[in-house]
């Protein structure tokens, strides 16, 4: 929102920009799956309480570039460093997301068999340790939280309703509200809308609006509709790397995206 | 609002509310165990055997036989049920807690072996050894038994369980080298130069703690020993289970990768449940010994480790007590048949395990609960209630 709209690719700002600069730091991060590059020398910069959405069509590399922060996936060359001097190359999935980094799936995955309350327990922002869980008792604080998050994800009627029985939107919610009660600096949110009725699209990119006031939120999404409410900066991901960047009016009016996406 | 002011609630109070909170089969259970505990010893007892109500020692020993393959069956429902890890391995901790309380009672008949030898097992001399192996040492004491019960099965999941969870083995190819283990332990067991008797394995023990195997009171003790080793085993679970603990456990089974990006390790928590389950089952088999008189190889067949799993999943995958239920009556089933028609057994039981697995998903106490939903036992049993159990 607040940087500069630029229409050149990230790989030439990249000597501008430091890592201790910015939140999310990728630079020349190339992933291959038996020979086929997934991400090609991809570069990204985050800033602290960025909101960004990353389009591209299938296969741009979008989900693998959320797996490569994650953990998921390791990068074969390239660098992966958050809020300046954390290396994401190094650590597992457990630690990536204890540093503040959450993710939500594209496919809904909540713990079906648990209840909506349980679930959203089991993000809480607590030690993730064996023993401390096994001793574990909610505090009055933290049951406050769950109860707040209950309210923003419009699911406070469901609490103690099974995750499984949620309709498809309602599922996406508690995703996200999991996300919250994980209380990360960083949000990884992949295709949030896939799926929704118009009116809980609506109501998903207000929340993720409000969200992104405290937090970066990396938002992956193909519906360009759901990115122009969103109001914020686009990355455009091709061939698995960056083919422009910023605002959605600029990005749709570039020759090079027009082409990706028209296949012309 | 009304959530956070609802649901601690229930979670609160260490054993009476963990009492409270038990599904109606689990105090059923309970219930059950306590009243066996007490009229088995006396009817065998206090009952003169010319008397209807008598139970004969025999039965005792059998009754005790099926509440240790209950503690087993316990053991790998945990794991299994609540954590998706299937072992089919379980019957090599089973065995290993057997060897151990083996080892003791062997000790234990010293001078009074068929060769007269103060120290070493009459096997030992058969085969010419001269001392007692380093691994034999400790053993004639009781404390130490019981802790080698619960350690030699619980080093064994725990290194095991450290290489597979940690490089991520799920599913089939866990469930394989389980199998691969308890093989291997077949193997090694059978060997006369590991020490343990070979093939034969180790028998013909006379005491425990002093008292005479042979005796209708050892019996009864034995019986009432397992009777309470497996209501606490049940308790442990529960408590596990009804935990936040338990309800990673559950997530991790639905959903591992999710559970991972929660931030928790995966692989802690499967060690810790893992382990804890060897160690019951340890348990199991250290009861399971002086009660038939026998530990050999075979216990680590594979073919035992698969059929706890029948028992499991005849009773009710993912309930404990339907866990406990399915051992006693599988093993009824099996000393019925094998005694009335031995050949036709291991057919009963694979048609068993096919039928339950398409018609009974979720066991007996799948059906049950289903009935009771259903109102066609609601009355009898619980009117609804049973659905709300552990967390389905």
């Amino acid at each position: 929102m607040n940087s500069p709209a630029e229409n050149s690719p990230a790989d030439d700002r990249a000597h501008v920009l430091r890592a201790q600069d910015v939140m999310l730091y990728l630079s020349g991060v190339t992933v291959s799956f038996d020979g086929f590059k997934a991400l090609n020398n991809l570069s990204l910069y985050i800033r602290p309480g960025e909101m960004r959405a990353i389009i591209g069509p299938n296969g741009a590399g979008k989900t693998t570039m959320m797996d490569v922060i994650t953990g998921k996936t390791r990068a074969d060359e390239g660098d992966v460093y958050f809020n300046g001097d954390v290396d994401l190359s190094k650590l597992d999935e457990a630690a990536i997301a204890n540093l503040g980094i959450g993710r939500k799936f594209q496919k809904p995955t909540v713990f079906e068999n648990l209840t909506v309350f349980e679930n959203l327990e089991l993000a809480l922002k607590t030690d993730r340790g064996p023993f401390a869980t096994l001793l574990f008792r909610l505090s009055k604080a933290q049951a406050a939280r769950i109860d707040e998050v209950l309210q923003t994800i419009s699911l406070t009627e469901q609490y103690g309703m099974q995750a499984g029985a949620l309709s498809h939107g309602q599922k996406q919610w508690l995703e996200i509200g999991m996300l919250l009660m994980q209380d990360p600096e960083l949000l990884l949110v992949d295709e949030p809308v896939a799926g929704m009725t118009d009116a809980e699209t609506d109501q998903t990119a207000d929340l993720l609006r409000t969200i992104a006031r405290e937090r970066s939120v990396i938002v992956v999404e193909h519906d360009m509709e759901f990115v122009r409410r969103l109001d914020t900066m686009v990355t455009v991901l091709h061939e698995g790397s960056v083919l422009a960047e910023g605002s959605l009016a600029r990005v749709q009016a570039d020759e090079r995206v027009i082409e990706v996406y028209l296949g012309r | 609002m009304s959530s956070a002011a609802h649901i601690p609630e229930l979670r609160t109070g260490p054993l009476s509310g963990l009492l409270l909170s038990l599904p109606l089969g689990g105090k059923i259970m309970l219930g059950l165990l306590a009243l066996a505990a007490l009229l088995v010893p006396l009817l065998n007892l206090a009952v003169p055997a010319d008397s209807f109500f008598h139970v004969p020692a025999y039965m005792v020993a059998l009754l005790g036989k099926y509440l240790c393959y209950a503690l087993l069956a316990l053991s790998v429902d945990l794991v299994w049920g609540f954590c998706g890890i299937l072992s089919l391995g379980h019957g090599a901790f089973f065995g290993l807690g057997g060897y151990a309380m083996g080892m003791y009672l062997m000790r234990q008949i010293g001078p009074r072996g068929v060769y007269g030898d103060p120290l070493l097992p009459d096997f030992m001399v058969f085969l010419n050894w001269q001392e007692l192996p380093w691994f034999w040492y400790g053993f004639d004491m009781f404390p130490f038994a019981m802790v080698m019960v619960l350690l030699a099965p619980g080093l064994l999941a725990f290194l095991f369980g450290w290489l597979a969870f940690r490089s991520r083995v799920t599913g089939v190819y866990l469930s394989i080298i389980t199998q691969a283990m308890t093989y291997a332990l077949m193997l090694a067991f059978f060997r006369n130069d590991m020490g343990f008797g070979g093939n034969n394995g180790l028998t013909d023990f006379k005491d425990l703690l002093g008292f005479d195997l042979q005796s209708d009171a050892t019996r009864s003790g034995l019986f009432v020993a397992s009777a309470v080793s497996l209501a606490l085993g049940y308790l442990i679970c529960a408590a596990i289970v009804r935990s936040k603990f338990g309800r990673v456990l559950e997530a991790i089974r639905d959903a591992e990768s999710r559970v991972r990006f929660l931030g928790y390790r995966v692989e802690y928590y499967k060690l810790f449940v893992f382990t804890l389950s060897a160690m019951m089952a340890g348990v199991a088999g250290a009861l399971y010994v002086p009660q038939v008189g026998i530990i050999n190889p075979a216990e680590f067949a594979p073919a035992n480790s698969i059929e706890i799993v029948i028992w499991v999943a005849v009773g009710g995958r993912g309930t404990l007590y339907g866990a406990a239920l399915g051992a006693i009556l599988v093993n009824y089933a099996k000393t019925y048949f094998t005694g009335a028609l031995p050949e036709i057994w291991l057919f009963m039981l694979g048609a068993l395990f096919v039928s339950v697995t398409l018609f009974m998903p979720k066991g007996i106490v799948g059906v049950l609960r289903q009935a009771g939903r259903n109102g066609i036992l609601g009355a009898l049993y619980g009117r609804g209630r049973l659905g709300e159990e552990h967390g389905t």
